[in-house]
């Protein structure tokens, strides 16, 4: 009887498994294997770390690898400052259509692919574009402005591909809020800031925090906006990763360092966790 | 000099659209005292409490606490304090930090504000519970930890809006009791809202009545329930018989009127129109099992049980008489041959003119 | 709930639709190429005269490579690589299959460039590309707003500051070694050598990226720079310029003094192709004359099939005249075959290209 409903239970649970097997946990596990592979001479491989010792004795690479997290991290908190108040309009503020009305305008740019967002970017802040066309018939430039091909541009383009993805759980978060509990922080003699520093801000901490992992992430991983907006000064660590797969023919490398970023996401996010006092079960519960 | 009173309000009304939900209120509370707003929801209670807390702005008139004017004064700027209905205790905060969130706005030091707090709540009955999370509490406790976050800040005024509507009748009853005794130790001034009379006739010193956004009546709750002077309080506070009829006649101070059956009663009271209600309180109703025991009471009749409402103390029978559409509440005689009578059982009962109130319909 | 009947039915028509599936799948062709070499109607006249069916996947020599790789020489039937990136990945990863040229009608190429193809795409004394449509790098000049640009250096100059643009890929390596006075061919065997001349390159073109709008990528991003004069010149391919020419004569292909690079693309087909018949058969299709003159004029370059030159239309011809005067001509430098091992040193240098600011 028993060993008859634990069957059903591997039965049932047999799709997931094999989902997570077979799309998730294998192929990273290949991707490992790889990474310590090297090549001896056409066709010969050995097992070693060197993969991973270039990466840290080529300043290159890690420099890339740094200014990618760290750009990350940032476009990560704009988002989050850019977010906040609109998640708290549309969570507190706004009722019925208009909300509806604020979070589809949100979700209309994901309608199109990312690269046509992107290229709708490049046309607006190019040479000949219209914010330079606007710039100069305003009288602010009295020559075309490229407002393109600079980290700038890079952090505007990322921030816009992460901010629905930081209101979302936000507004969720928000909405949970009971009105009274903020009329209680105002009644006791909070100021704004005192209410929104004690009372909305750890209320919506898990959301926070789920915004900003989601966001963080989409942003690491990021290909196509770093490369076209970024132009020659976008460097990104994806991008070196595609070069080492695809122009340098170096899967070894290209799976070390395809680990590595795993790596940085991973310890990114706990670090962020641990900070916030969040358990990755609540935060992927607002999630 | 010191004002007399710590909260007046003058002429206050409040409009949403064209819909006045306050009209026109007036009334003052005195220092240390417990005062009620009574009525049914809907009525603009809320929304007067919520003015004079400082969400929302009245559309004229004027509050006044200990005699400044609080228009324009944002809500963190008064010296008020408000037990919400649901309590609204911060779920992020220890008791400790709830009790002390207020000391800590006005710029006490955490060391001074949490030694405070921790006073205020061994005042209140919860020493020692500085350092639960505030979800780890009972509905009682979670109350007190409301009433002493306000009590802390030594408020002019606390507000309350029906903070015990979400306890169970037990607990409900005992912290009838104990707000009222926590009022006196304090010696603050509570203003209170409420739907159910019987909360406010135990805790209050002065009562209001309030109905579709103006006060009918403010007194004592003696006075209320003895002597309403409209018909919606003789109704809303306490329990009550009421009939519709005809004014036949008036003489001496009494009042006669006449049910559509027929039937004529005798009340006090002034009845300017043709149509009257008249109301009686079951325990005014007098009961026997003949006549003779009703004296010379002038409303005497002979009905029959149509059910014994048995709740101890507050017992009470429904009594089919003819002449009457719908049954009679009496009180359940406590003692005496009465005491056991059974449904289907005739009996005689009276009232005395005196006990009935007569209005204007 | 399905009753058995018409489960059975089910069945059938499903493996009736399987067959039905397998047998059209026969009748086609993968072909793995780049834009504008397979135009539209010559694929239906393709398929009309053969019955064969054409699937088209665009891409880059890199992709191409990358894509065999990751498959080890399945998915496509025919693929049209550069011939310098033939010999090298197949040591490296063999993802070609050595071509049966007996089944190729030989005097349809033209010959000098069949052998020196066949020469630099045989690895082991088998033959594994010939070629298709050739062309040059060099410079796409607007002569109005940069007229004084006539050599690769001439992009870092301050006269054209923030308009110029180049890609961030190998040729441009090879082409500023050229311009500098190196001669990176000679040094494709001697790792060492070589990357001591590419590191002197990098340094080279890392104080010219200043001057570099961006490192263009997408051929077509980079014409519309050129037309709106957002970029003024450009290291690029003869085909771009000349097509920028046609709509605005003041923009001109010019062969750089150091000399044009010169490219084959090829045919070449993959270890697991699984149509080799057809594969063979649309590479003498497309050599015809004829056909091979309508996809030279669809892709804007030249053809190496025998005789398609006299069929071109005129306008190509006298670009090319005007773009390649004799001495110019015999100045390119065609592209010996890649070592393996050799874009692990090139990709260095262009990372830290990429990287540095």
């Amino acid at each position: 009887m028993k060993s008859a409903q634990r069957l059903t239970l591997y039965l049932l649970l047999a799709p997931a498994i094999l989902w997570l097997g077979l799309l998730i946990v294998l192929p990273h596990v290949e991707i490992l294997i790889l990474s310590f592979s090297e090549r001896v001479a056409p066709r010969v491989y050995a097992y070693g770390a060197g993969n991973y010792l270039e990466f840290f004795t080529e300043p290159l690479y890690w420099r890339t690898f740094a200014r990618t997290a760290i750009m990350s991290i940032f476009v990560t908190a704009i988002t989050l400052v850019l977010a906040f108040p609109i998640a708290l309009y549309i969570a507190r503020v706004a009722q019925g259509r208009t909300k509806a009305m604020l979070l589809l305008l949100c979700l209309l740019p994901f309608w199109v692919s990312e690269l046509v967002r992107t290229l709708g970017w490049m046309m607006l802040l190019r040479e000949t574009g219209v914010v330079s066309y606007l710039l100069r018939a305003m009288g602010l430039a009295d020559q075309p402005v490229e407002l393109l091909y600079n980290d700038g541009a890079v952090i505007l383009g990322l921030v816009y591909g992460g901010l629905l993805f930081m209101i979302v759980p936000l507004a969720n978060a928000l909405e949970s809020l009971e009105p009274s509990v903020v009329e209680a922080g105002f009644d006791l003699g909070g100021s704004r800031w005192t209410v929104l520093r004690r009372i909305v801000i750890p209320h919506a901490m898990p959301g926070i925090v789920a915004g900003s992992i989601i966001v963080f992430m989409l942003t690491v991983g990021n290909f196509a906006t770093p490369v076209l907006l970024g132009g020659k000064n976008g460097l990104w660590f994806t991008e070196q990763i595609y070069a080492q797969f695809i122009t340098r023919f170096n899967w070894p490398q290209g799976a070390a360092f395809g680990m590595l970023l795993l790596l940085l996401s991973s310890i990114i996010v706990w670090a962020g966790l641990r900070l916030t006092r969040q358990s990755l079960g609540t935060t992927l519960r607002q999630a | 000099m010191a004002p007399s009173t710590d909260l007046d309000i003058v002429n206050v009304t409040k409009r949403f659209g064209s819909h006045a939900a306050v009209d026109d209120v007036t009334f003052s509370v005195a220092p240390g005292e417990f005062f009620s707003i009574l009525g049914p929801s809907g009525c603009g209670k809320t929304t007067l409490m919520r003015m004079i807390a400082g969400f929302e702005h009245p559309s004229s008139g004027d509050i006044r606490i200990r005699g400044k004017s609080m228009i324009g004064v944002p809500a963190n700027r008064r010296p008020v304090n408000m037990v919400f209905q649901s309590l609204a205790l911060f779920p992020m905060m220890s008791v400790g930090e709830n009790v002390a969130y207020g000391l800590t706005c006005r710029g006490v030091n955490r060391a001074d504000a949490e030694e405070r707090a921790n006073r205020v709540l061994e005042r209140v009955g919860l020493k020692g519970f500085g350092e639960r999370r505030v979800t780890a509490l009972s509905g009682g406790q979670r109350q007190r930890v409301a009433i002493a976050r306000c009590l802390v800040l030594e408020p002019t005024l606390v507000l309350l809006d029906e903070p015990l509507g979400a306890l169970d009748l037990k607990l409900r009853e005992h912290m009838k009791i104990e707000l009222k005794q926590l009022q006196g130790t304090f010696n603050t001034t509570f203003a209170y809202i409420t739907h159910d009379q019987s909360e406010a006739l135990v805790m209050s010193d002065r009562i209001a009545v309030m109905n579709q956004g103006r006060f009918e009546q403010v007194g004592s709750p003696r006075e209320l329930y003895h002597n309403p002077t409209t018909p919606f309080v003789a109704s809303f506070v306490g329990e009550t018989n009421r009939w519709q009829g005809e004014t036949v006649g008036e003489t001496a101070g009494t009042t006669s009127v006449r049910l559509p059956s027929g039937a004529v009663l005798q009340g006090r009271g002034t009845a300017s129109q043709p149509t009257a209600l008249a109301f009686v309180r079951p325990e005014a109703i007098a009961l026997a099992q003949g006549e003779v025991g009703l004296g010379g009471l002038p409303n005497r009749f002979e009905g029959r049980v149509s059910a014994v409402l048995f709740d101890g103390a507050n017992s009470s029978l429904l009594i089919t008489t003819p002449g009457f559409e719908e049954p009679i509440r009496a009180v359940l005689p406590q003692a005496g041959p009465l005491a056991g009578i059974e449904v289907g059982a005739p009996v005689h009962l009276g009232w005395a003119a005196d006990a009935m109130k007569v209005f204007a319909a | 709930m399905l009753t058995k009947r018409a489960g059975l039915k089910l069945a059938t028509a499903f493996a009736a639709l399987m067959v039905a599936g397998t047998a059209s799948a026969a009748e086609k062709l993968r072909l793995l190429t780049w834009a504008d070499y397979a135009p539209a109607d010559i694929v239906q006249q393709f398929t009309k005269e053969t019955g064969i069916e054409v699937e088209i996947t665009l891409s880059n020599n890199e992709e191409m490579i990358s894509k065999l790789r990751a498959t080890q020489g399945a998915g496509f039937d025919l693929v049209q690589p550069s011939q310098d990136r033939i010999a090298g990945p197949q040591q490296e990863f063999g993802i070609y299959k050595p071509l049966d040229v007996s089944k190729l009608k030989s005097d349809l190429f033209i010959a000098s460039m069949l052998e020196a193809t066949k020469k630099n795409t045989t690895l082991d004394g088998k033959v594994y590309g010939v070629p298709h449509i050739w062309g040059t790098d060099g410079l796409i000049v607007n002569t109005k707003t940069a007229p004084n640009v006539a050599d690769y250096n001439d992009l870092c100059s301050a006269a054209i500051s923030g308009k110029a643009s180049f890609r961030a890929k190998r040729p441009t390596l090879i082409a500023f070694a050229f311009a500098n006075g190196m001669d990176p061919f000679a040094s494709y065997n001697d790792p060492k050598a070589y990357t001591a001349m590419m590191e002197k390159v990098g340094a080279k073109l890392a104080e010219c990226k200043k001057n570099v709008k961006y490192f263009w990528d997408g051929k077509e991003q980079l014409l519309n720079s050129l037309r709106s004069g957002e970029i003024v010149a450009a290291m690029a391919w003869d085909t771009g310029g000349w097509k920028l020419n046609s709509e605005n004569p003041e923009i001109k292909f010019v062969a750089p003094k150091s000399g044009a690079l010169g490219w084959v693309d090829t045919f070449a087909i993959p270890a697991k192709g699984r149509n080799d018949d057809a594969a063979y058969k649309w590479i003498n299709f497309n050599m015809r004359p004829e056909i091979a003159a309508k996809v030279a004029a669809a892709a804007g370059n030249f053809t190496a099939s025998n005789g398609a030159d006299k069929l071109m239309q005129g306008k190509l011809k006298d670009q090319f005249a005007e773009s390649f005067p004799k001495a110019a001509i015999d100045n390119i430098k065609w592209y010996p075959a890649v070592p393996a091992g050799i874009e692990e040193i090139e990709g260095k240098i262009l990372d830290r290209l990429k990287a540095g600011s």
